[in-house]
């Protein structure tokens, strides 16, 4: 038998929305009031979203205190001097002129829940009927023995996009003939499961031209990591000899670092290192904690919309949710951003909810024309955003395949960059 | 008869039901068709299509020398290999499985022309003894699909929620580089390629597992709100 597309459609919607009936507006102020929180990956792509289907109906503000977003996302291919820093970075003014959202620079600096009302740093109060997070995330303290925020400068994460990634370039451009290169590797869960290795792989990339007996460790909390197939053949075929992996079975975990020094020391033995890249334990953006919606490190929300377990009326998008079986990556905020957006208008202005639907892809390069890729698609259950169905690379793939998946990457970074700055 | 056609597009039945073409090593009457583009046999040169030799179990646009169009490498670097269930997609509808293909040959409708066609173009091939009769992806596949499928007319806004997905790599603005511009197509040119994933007739990893989840009902929503784009 057939779904007949009418009632199916009917049929979810009527069940979302007796979910979300729509909210009851206190009285005295015109259109319904979203704030959006974080101006990156899931909250850039939740106010376009809700701006764009709502065509007014809607009073969509995005707090944000960078003028330019500098992505997380290509940073590796920036690194790797494939892309320049001008290639990663956007500005707001598309949103705010062409989809009217208000876009203010600035902290968000405590979140009122029981008023329902943002309060940012520079004084301003904003009152929401939903509010919606993507801050993205922040790190974990003392979760390196010896590195604090303080040591960024010496010892980068590299792990928010900006400054940080511009940093390390410099630091690896700078190294002495036949130096050293260290990362450290966060613990599951952390934004971007190949970042780091892909990161390895660009730092590597250049490297191999510019100072080929230079060594890279890498100290690794965990056991294996994402696509490590891939990455190991990759690691063979371009940069034999050059990349060490220590694992958690190798005391990849049992680290500290001494920034004013520049040692290293894994499992007790120390190393003099040129570049340490310190990428530590990740939790949710501060602000999710301080409106009170994590447990724990992260903010677990509902699977059909993004709503926090917490409050019916705070949304939390993006690397800062606890959701179920998505990677943190900007694909997936990005998903999520537009499932949220469509249930806040539906519960908002009464427009149809259709059912949540997620999918994520994640390219890596691991060396010129050598792109890779994983992905999978997901469903929302009760528990969980639940995977559904996935693929990955294969090692041995022949290069033509391997350039055609890299030159879909860049056309996924022009299609999703289009999708959050318009 | 365009959504007859596609009923069959699937991997016509008479792979399925083990049917060879006519004579036992095909019908060359039927390369007529071809024969103002191609080339086959011991002294096949390239013409305006590339020569036919040694077609089946060698992967779609890979004959050296030949230029082919950017689909058709794509679809080749993609993993698209030539075997009787894709050729007799390719030949009864070129666009389904290359969209942009530069072989402007409307297709043949009939499937009996087409499995005398490949009978006959596998006495080229090395070994054509060790040619599968038919790959596993066109057994068991159901062969009695609603011909309505074309004639689904899809709401678009369903399909504009739908397309939210689609535009994180395929750009609304018609961009592409990199992936492939999907707006602005005849709805049944779109439905046709959706489908052609759906049944892993085209390769593809991302695009097979997206496709594989609509509905046709999907599809045709997202058929028409990808044509309407402005
Ligand atoms: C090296 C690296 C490579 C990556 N590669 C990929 C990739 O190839 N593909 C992919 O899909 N993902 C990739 N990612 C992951 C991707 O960058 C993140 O998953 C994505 O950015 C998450 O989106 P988000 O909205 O949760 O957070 P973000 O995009 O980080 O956005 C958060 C925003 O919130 C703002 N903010 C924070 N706190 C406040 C506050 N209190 N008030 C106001 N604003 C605030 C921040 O300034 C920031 O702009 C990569 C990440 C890294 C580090
Ligand atoms: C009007 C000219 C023309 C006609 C008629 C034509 N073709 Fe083609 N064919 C081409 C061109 C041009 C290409 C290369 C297509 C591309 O690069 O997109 C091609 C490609 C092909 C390929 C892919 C070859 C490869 O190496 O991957 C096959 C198979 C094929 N044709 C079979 C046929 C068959 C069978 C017929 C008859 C039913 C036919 N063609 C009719 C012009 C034609
Ligand atoms: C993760 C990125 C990604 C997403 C998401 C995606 N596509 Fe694709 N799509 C591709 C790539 C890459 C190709 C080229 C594949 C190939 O070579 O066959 C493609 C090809 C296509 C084609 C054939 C284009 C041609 O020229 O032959 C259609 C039609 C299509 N996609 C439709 C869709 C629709 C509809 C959606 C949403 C439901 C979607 N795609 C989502 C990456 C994507």
């Amino acid at each position: 038998m057939k779904l007949n597309r009418r009632t199916f459609i009917g049929a979810s919607a009527a069940a979302a929305a007796s979910l979300h009936a729509p909210t009851v507006l206190a009285e005295g102020h015109g259109k319904p009031r979203v704030v959006v929180i974080g101006g990156g990956a899931g909250g850039a792509t939740a106010a376009r979203y809700l701006a764009k289907d709502s065509q007014g109906q809607l009073d969509v503000t995005l707090v944000e205190p960078s003028r330019t977003y500098v992505s997380c996302f290509f940073s590796n291919l920036y690194l790797g001097g494939f892309k320049d820093i001008e290639d990663i970075s956007h500005t707001y003014g598309t949103l705010a002129a062409k989809y009217g959202i208000n876009v203010v620079h600035d902290w968000a600096v405590d979140v009122d829940r029981e008023s329902k009302v943002v309060t940012l740093a520079g004084g301003a109060r904003l009152p929401y009927d939903k509010l919606i997070l993507s801050p993205g995330i922040d790190f974990v303290e003392d979760a390196v023995d010896g590195w604090s925020i303080a040591s960024q400068n010496a010892m980068p994460h590299a792990y928010k996009g900006g400054s940080q990634t511009e940093l390390l370039k410099a630091q690896v451009m700078a190294m002495p003939e036949g130096g050293t290169f260290a990362m450290v590797a966060p613990p599951n869960p952390y934004r971007c499961p190949p970042g780091p290795y892909e990161r390895v792989s660009m730092v590597a990339h250049v490297l191999k031209t510019t100072n080929p007996t230079a060594k890279i460790i890498v100290a690794d909390p965990k056991e294996k990591f994402s696509k490590q197939a891939l990455f190991e053949e990759g690691w063979g075929k371009h940069y034999s000899g050059m990349i060490d992996w220590i694992g958690a079975d190798f005391g990849g975990g049992v680290v500290s670092v001494d920034p004013s020094a520049m040692t290293l020391t894994i499992d007790g033995e120390e190393t003099k290192v040129d570049v340490c890249n310190v990428i530590p334990a990740m939790k949710a953006g501060r602000i999710a904690e301080l409106a009170g919606v994590t447990d724990g490190n992260w903010a677990p929300v509902n699977a059909a919309d993004m709503s926090t377990k917490a409050d019916d009326d705070v949304y939390v998008l993006g690397d800062a949710s606890r959701q179920g079986d998505m990677p943190k990556s900007g694909f997936s905020a990005n998903a999520q951003a537009k499932v949220c957006a469509n249930a806040v208008r539906g519960a908002l202005t009464g427009s149809k909810v259709f059912p949540a639907k997620f999918s994520n892809t994640c390219w890596s390069l691991i060396a010129k024309d050598d792109g890779v890729k994983v992905g999978a698609t997901y469903e929302a259950t009760e528990e969980k955003i639940a995977k559904v169905d996935g693929f990955i690379s294969a090692t041995g793939e022949d290069r033509a395949l391997r350039k055609t998946t890299y030159e879909e990457s860049e056309g996924w970074y022009a299609g999703m960059t289009t999708d959050m700055f318009g | 008869m365009r959504a007859a056609s596609t009923a069959s597009l699937v991997a016509a039945a008479w792979l399925a039901a083990g049917a060879v073409g006519a004579a036992e090593g095909g019908d060359a009457s039927v390369f007529a068709r071809c024969a103002g583009c191609h080339e086959v046999g011991p002294a096949a040169k390239d013409r305006i299509g590339p020569h036919l030799n040694g077609l089946f179990g060698r992967r779609a646009g890979a004959h050296a020398g030949f230029a082919y169009s950017e689909s058709m490498q794509r679809a080749g670097n993609d993993g698209l290999i030539w075997t009787a269930a894709t050729l007799d997609a390719y030949i009864e509808n070129p666009r389904a499985l290359v969209s942009k293909t530069r072989m402007s040959f409307r297709g043949l409708a009939s499937a009996q022309d087409r499995a005398d066609l490949l009978a006959y173009l596998r006495r080229f091939s090395d070994d054509p003894s060790d040619l599968p009769e038919a790959e596993p992806t066109a057994r068991g596949v159901d062969h009695d699909i609603d011909p309505s499928i074309l004639a689904l007319r899809g709401d678009p806004e369903y399909g504009e929620y739908l397309s939210a997905e689609c535009v994180t790599c395929h750009r609304v603005d018609g961009g592409d580089t990199g992936i492939p511009s999907i707006t602005r197509w005849p709805t049944e040119d779109f439905v046709v390629a959706m489908q052609a994933y759906k049944r892993a007739l085209r390769p593809h990893p991302v695009m097979q597992m997206l496709a594989g989840r609509l509905s046709d009902e999907e599809i045709a929503a997202l058929a028409a709100y990808f044509h309407e784009i402005k």
